[in-house]
């Protein structure tokens, strides 16, 4: 019986980044997995949580807790927004014992992309190949609050034709941060160009994460200086044959 | 008046009342290794070396006496009045005054000397610290004014380290009003970063182990 | 209209040589830091950590206990404890203990405590000469300046910043080597320290068992300050208690570590009370004075009050990219950085600086290095909802935007058709070519800000015309 895995593409990855959505498709039928999208989803509500409008969170968290209340494996390739369906929902409903029960039901069953390939499908090498010099940016969320670091590294390490390069300050925030980026401009700009410095000096084609919001902060700055160096969502490299 | 004021809010902010007992405390935690003598003195001596501090193991008290004469090459040093000293023959060495027990005495003669010499009560092998309890025997000035400080210590005062000192030291404040840990000669890094030795404390330091 | 804040940040970003100096030196501390506490070095620094995390909490919240623990043991060994509100009275006490013992120089070692209340230009107008004798401290006391940085604070300063700051208040002739400036500042410093009548500290630790100050240095001057003196006075938050000597161990291991890299610094004073009989030198007068100044109001929020649990390492300005890039003198109080942008609020109050919590990308990188836990993003986002509540009229439009997306996130169809619609207008058909500026009537607000740094994808078909496209596909 194949497992029946649940895709939430995100907000970001919906509108700007549709291809990661299909390349994980791409990939989870490949390794056996019969996918679904409920075609009801929208958006976790971290947007609003971040921002400070708890209120307004809630009622999109509730919303995606309809929508998934069945699925048995949700899938998604953004770290901060597993981590806010995965562990802020329950901050947002402390005050409400049935959605509250509801957020911990779910939590076990909600995994970032580069988790379940590894713990849940038990899969390290997905078949892919890509030629090229890639080098790999740890975003913030996946790395301090879901403990991402090597598994992405262990996945590519399977890609045939890829090199990957270290880049220095892997570990230093993109400058996105939601909001952020839009409340306090030149300061997130001015992350993003310290960032997009550590992968020129990498000299790889492109800058592989496994998170599409900071690839859009980074790749918007790589665009913005006019450099040759491309992003890629991890579900892309992977679905590459 | 603010006492009041003050225990009040606190109380107050946590729920507690006036002379509740505290929940009961984490028990303190003190790892305290095996570290045989010999491994001791060589990582106190590696330690502090790593900062620029000079070492020299003593084969006996008179080797550590000449030691210290060939540092201080006679000039104004001023020793404390620990025991030790005076046993290793340190206090009779010329340029060395001794036995001083007048505050203000004290404190002209290390502001005017090149040298303060004195034992310690503890080292901590790990990191290469003496640790010193300000007494009859040992001013807090001698260690602290003059511009190098020279320390002669029995080898069995050095522990494994910090754990091993709040083991054996559960309660300094029982036998003084000043115990100062001292790991390698002053400095500062304020100016761009950039190290300098000998602040306002010695900025040079010798540890003898005898 | 730009505000006050927004321009000074600009400023700074604008500044290349201070953008170097502050990356590079914080650059510096991050790895210092992290070569002393990898696995290989200390092996249980994460379990220390935890335990560091249990003492504070345990502390803070029977701190009344402790409180009184602690004045009993200053007592008995001959010492005595005050209780200040808030600054002035710290001052206040200060004027009349430097009257009654015709006191006239004050020498102090570096105290962010006294620095919060402005302790030093009070002090003048009571016609007190205050000297700081930490080098940074009084560098930046000549200069009339804040401290950059809790624990570096002239950072920010260059060493002809140095050379101009002394030929100009000292009167010396213009020196720039460094190791020749610290010999300018010892000198002077060495005559103010044997002059002084009075010496101030601060704390790193207050001990509850012991009645004991902790004063944690590299200089010397602390100890100086402390022993020269016939007069020690410590003023100390209510909140730097720890309960036992024996628990001195934990934070003494994590304090060095995460500050500067160092084992431990040179010189760890553990001072209770005045000189005792037999002991040869030490001041004849020991005073603590405990500080309150907003910490019970702190204590009294179940969720923030473990913002108290901070030991200033300053561990977390390092590795915070947002203070690497703005600055210690970006941050309205004198705490800056992660610790400083969540203490801030709930000592001025939500309304002093409302944009203060948001200046945050929520990385979590301070977090992470903070050696007692302090959930500093948890602490963030609360403030963030906190602000919001607070400022209802001036938040009207933006929580209006957020109800009206929150409402459309539970729509899915109205979803659909506004990201269409979206698409069609600033979007670019299927190029694909990322776009650098938006719509000319859309160039506002929120979009402006985006494009005013980086372009954007260009939003084209989104995935779920997509999916429904290939499910069609394999079905057709």
């Amino acid at each position: 019986m194949a497992t029946r895995v649940s895709l939430f593409v995100t907000c970001i990855v919906d509108q700007f980044f549709p291809q990661v959505g299909m390349s994980m498709v791409e990939v989870l039928e490949r390794i056996g997995c019969q996918v679904e999208f409920p075609e009801a989803q929208t958006c976790c509500g971290q947007p609003a949580f971040n921002t400070g409008y708890r209120e307004e969170a809630r009622q999109v968290a509730r919303h995606f807790l309809q929508v998934f209340r069945d699925a048995e494996y949700i899938v998604l390739p953004s770290g901060s927004c597993a981590a806010m369906i995965a562990h802020h929902f329950q901050e947002l409903f402390q005050k409400e014992p049935k959605w509250l029960e509801e957020a911990r039901r779910l939590e076990p069953r909600v995994w970032e992309f580069s988790k379940f390939l590894l713990e849940v499908a038990g899969i390290e090498d997905v078949g892919a190949r890509f030629d090229g010099v890639v080098t790999f940016h740890d975003s913030c969320h996946g790395l301090r609050e879901l403990g991402i670091k090597e598994g992405p590294r262990r996945l590519l390490s399977h890609v045939r034709g890829l090199t990957l390069r270290e880049m220095d300050r892997a570990e230093e925030c993109c400058g996105f941060g939601g909001t952020f980026s839009v409340k306090f401009p030149e300061v997130s700009g001015g992350m993003a160009r310290t960032k997009i410095e550590s992968i020129v000096q990498t000299g790889a084609n492109f800058v592989v994460s496994i998170d599409a919001s900071c690839l859009m902060q980074i790749r918007g700055a790589l665009s913005r200086a006019g450099l040759p160096v491309g992003t890629m969502h991890l579900a892309e490299v992977l679905a590459r044959q | 008046m603010s006492r009041e004021h003050i225990l009040h809010k606190t109380r107050t902010a946590l729920g507690r009342s006036v002379g509740q007992p505290p929940a009961p405390a984490p028990p303190a935690r003190l790892r305290v290794p095996e570290v045989d003598p010999e491994a001791r003195i060589d990582a106190f001596f590696r330690a502090l070396e790593a900062l620029a501090g000079k070492t020299h193991r003593a084969a006996s008290p008179a080797d550590a006496c000449a030691y210290v004469a060939a540092v201080t090459g006679g000039k104004r040093a001023v020793a404390s009045n620990a025991p030790f000293l005076r046993q290793c023959g340190v206090t009779s060495l010329p340029g060395v005054e001794t036995g001083c027990t007048d505050r203000d005495a004290l404190r002209a003669a290390c502001a005017a000397a090149e040298f303060g010499i004195t034992s310690a009560d503890y080292a901590l092998a790990d990191t290469g610290t003496l640790v010193m309890l300000s007494s009859r025997e040992e001013a807090r000035l001698v260690s602290l004014l003059p511009p190098v400080h020279l320390a002669v210590v029995p080898r069995e005062k050095i522990l494994s380290g910090l754990d091993e000192l709040l083991t054996v030291l559960p309660q300094p404040a029982e036998l003084t009003s000043c115990m100062v840990l001292i790991t390698g000669p002053s400095r500062t890094a304020d100016i761009e970063q950039i190290l300098v030795r000998g602040v306002h404390g010695p900025g040079e330091i010798h540890v003898v182990v005898v | 209209m730009t505000a006050l804040y927004q321009v000074n940040i600009q400023k700074t970003l604008g500044d290349p040589q201070l953008q170097s100096a502050v990356y590079a030196a914080t650059g510096r501390l991050i790895d210092h830091r992290s070569k002393v506490v990898a696995p290989e070095i200390l092996p249980d620094y994460q379990e220390l950590r935890t335990q560091a995390n249990l003492i504070k909490k345990h502390t803070v919240e029977n701190l009344d206990y402790y409180l009184e623990q602690f004045e009993a043991q200053v007592k008995a060994h001959g010492g005595q404890v005050v209780y200040a509100r808030e600054g002035a009275e710290v001052v206040d006490f200060l004027a009349r203990l430097a009257k009654e013992k015709g006191a006239r120089l004050i020498v102090k070692s570096k105290s962010m405590t006294t620095e919060e209340i402005e302790l030093n230009e009070r002090l003048e107008h009571h016609r007190l000469e205050t000297v700081e004798t930490d080098l940074g401290e009084y560098i930046l006391q000549l200069a009339h300046q804040r401290p950059y940085h809790i624990v570096a604070p002239a950072l920010h300063m260059t060493r002809y910043d140095v050379a101009d700051v002394f030929s100009r208040r000292l009167g010396v002739e213009s020196e720039v080597v460094p190791e020749k400036q610290t010999r300018i500042a010892r000198n002077v410093l060495r005559q103010k320290f044997l002059a002084a009548d009075i010496g101030v500290s601060g704390a790193n630790f207050l001990v509850a068992d012991s009645g004991a100050v902790v004063l944690v240095e590299n200089e010397g001057n602390a100890r100086l300050a402390t022993t020269a003196p016939g007069i020690h006075v410590a003023v100390a938050g209510i909140e730097k208690i720890v309960p036992r000597a024996q628990d001195l161990v934990v934070f003494l291991k994590l304090l060095g570590r995460s500050a500067t890299g160092q084992p431990l610094t040179v010189y760890t004073s553990f001072l209770s009370g005045p000189r005792r009989t037999g002991e040869i030198d030490g001041p004849d007068e020991f005073y603590v004075v405990l500080l309150d100044n907003g910490r019970t109001k702190v204590l009294a929020d179940r969720e923030k009050r473990q913002s108290l649990y901070c030991i200033r390492c300053g561990s977390c300005l390092n590795h915070c990219p947002v203070y690497r890039k703005i600055g210690g003198h970006n941050y309205p109080w004198v705490y800056s950085g992660p610790i400083g942008a969540i203490i801030s609020p709930q000592f001025l109050g939500l309304t002093h600086d409302p944009w203060l919590p948001f200046a945050s990308s929520l990385c979590g990188a301070c977090a992470e290095v903070c050696p007692v836990k302090i959930e500093i993003p948890k602490l963030l986002l609360e403030l963030r909802s906190e602000v919001n509540k607070n400022q209802r009229r001036g938040r009207r439009l933006e929580r209006l935007a957020f109800r009206i997306w929150a409402w459309v996130m539970r729509h899915p169809r109205i979803y659909e058709m506004l990201v269409l619609a979206a698409a069609s207008v600033i979007g670019n058909g299927e190029s694909g070519q990322w776009l650098s500026r938006p719509p000319a009537l859309l160039n506002r607000g929120p979009l402006r800000a985006w494009f005013s740094q980086r372009d954007l994808p260009p939003p084209g078909r989104s995935f779920r015309q997509m999916w429904r496209a290939r499910t069609r596909a394999t079905r057709g």
